[in-house]
């Protein structure tokens, strides 16, 4: 199963769930495909209609930047930990 | 009876509400905290009135969310309420305004957005589909970008003929529909763009806030990025109304629901200086429909005031007399109950304020 780790403000999206259990695996977006399913209205708020990752949206998959590893594309393990996080940003 | 005053500002939606006539307010928020409230509206078409707002989170994108209890407790789709189609290759940056269309058509709403397009709900605002005739309009390629975003940020739905509908850009300009929105027609004659090598152009104008007459449904109003005009042919052809005010530069433009040629604005010193003209917390009215300008600010601060009112940031009631409303960017919130003639504070130290929108609810 992939974990998903979700951030304090996205969490009222998944019934207070800090984190999300995944049976997709494979790739970044098969992983957040799943969740759309589960949880729309918490898919749309990390991806915009395109698919793709909002701007001041980061999401590390084992530690890494998945903006340095593939974006979406990330290789995701059957074990993986996808953690979603706000990026620094804001007045 | 009581009156509304829904103040969206940068970081979330603040509710007034008086039931004294508008003497005094007591206030709830910030709901949707920090996100910006671009757009509210009040539906009271409605048996129940509903609530809509448009908010947009720097972090998780935009959205809109309604309330069908004053404000106890929102409701937002699983589905994004508007997001383009998959074939447009564009995704919603945010909603600029939401415009309940006229009493014939109890369910149906209007959204303007950034990217420049219009869409339509005709579930109450619950959902919304593209216009795809607007959408695909020649002019579109050539729209540009103000600098708050290139945004449609004006729909006037007509009050007596659901055909007619016009929409206002920046930059773009004004454009006008006459069968439902299956075409369209820019509606810029007379109105000059004097940052573009034509002054004259049939469309590219910045057109800041356009607002429809109460007596007269073919005349409008609209204050532009320097220049305030009028038309009385439906947005065909406008004429300068600009004499007598201290500035042509501004954002806002009202018009009284009820009362026909009365119409406020919230004049600056030019697009090189946003200050308040001569530094002064001044609303203008005119009750003439653009003839002469009076200046009104009792009860307003006195002394040097620097904030701007921005495009959405004033409004007026229906209530007898007529109410006035506008936010600052300072976040300081003023209300008058006489059309005009005196203000009193309903808020201060608000985020920057970027819409209001009063009702009787």
């Amino acid at each position: 199963m992939v974990t998903v780790l979700l951030p304090g403000p996205l969490r009222g999206e998944a019934g207070g769930a800090s984190r999300l259990s995944i049976t997709a695996a494979g790739t970044l977006r098969a992983v957040l495909d799943e969740v759309a399913t589960e949880h729309p209205r918490l898919a749309r708020r990390i991806r915009d209609e395109r698919g793709e990752l909002r701007r001041y949206v980061n999401i590390f998959v084992d530690g890494e930047d998945c903006r340095h590893s593939g974006g979406l594309a990330t290789p995701v393990a059957d074990d993986a930990e996808v953690q979603v996080l706000p990026s620094v940003a804001g007045g | 009876m009581a009156t509304l005053l829904a103040i969206g500002t940068a970081k979330g939606l603040f509710l007034a509400t008086s039931g004294d006539d508008r003497r005094t307010w007591e206030i709830t928020g910030p709901h949707f905290p920090m996100t910006g409230v671009y757009a509210v509206a009040v539906d009271t078409r409605r048996s129940t009135p509903r609530l809509l707002a448009g908010m947009t989170s720097s972090h998780f994108g935009p959205s809109v969310a309604t309330s069908d209890d004053l404000g106890a407790s929102w409701d937002e789709p699983d589905q994004a309420p508007v997001a383009f189609p998959a074939d447009t290759g564009v995704s919603l940056g945010r909603v600029w305004q939401l415009m309940p269309a006229g009493p014939d058509q109890p369910d149906v709403v209007w959204a303007g957005t950034e990217p420049s397009a219009l869409f339509k709900s005709t579930d109450g605002g619950r959902s919304f589909e593209l216009v795809r005739s607007l959408w695909d309009h020649p002019h579109r390629p050539q729209w540009e970008a103000g600098f708050g975003g290139q945004a449609i940020h004006t729909v006037l739905p007509h009050p007596r003929d659901p055909a007619r509908l016009l929409v206002a850009m920046s930059t773009g300009g004004v454009y006008r529909s006459e069968d439902a929105g299956a075409s369209w027609a820019p509606g810029n004659t007379g109105i000059r763009a004097y940052f573009m090598p034509n002054e004259w152009p049939e469309f590219g104008q910045c057109v800041h806030k356009v607002a429809r007459d109460a007596g007269n449904p073919e005349r409008l109003y609209a204050q532009n990025h320097h220049g305030v005009y009028r038309s009385d042919d439906d947005g065909r052809t406008w004429s300068s109304i600009a004499d007598g005010l201290p500035s042509d530069f501004g954002f806002p433009m009202v018009a009284h629901p009820r009362r026909g040629g009365m119409v406020w604005t919230f004049p600056l010193v030019a697009d090189s200086e946003r200050f308040p003209a001569d530094h002064r917390c001044r609303v203008f009215r005119s009750a003439d429909a653009g003839g002469k300008w009076e200046p009104l600010s009792v009860g307003l601060p006195e002394g040097p005031f620097y904030p701007a009112v921005l495009r959405d940031a004033m409004c007026a009631d229906e209530a007898t007399p007529g109410g006035v409303y506008f936010g600052t960017r300072s976040g300081s919130v003023y209300a008058s109950r006489d059309e005009g003639d005196s203000w009193s504070l309903v808020a201060a130290h608000l985020p920057d304020v970027l819409c209001v929108r009063a009702a009787e609810v």
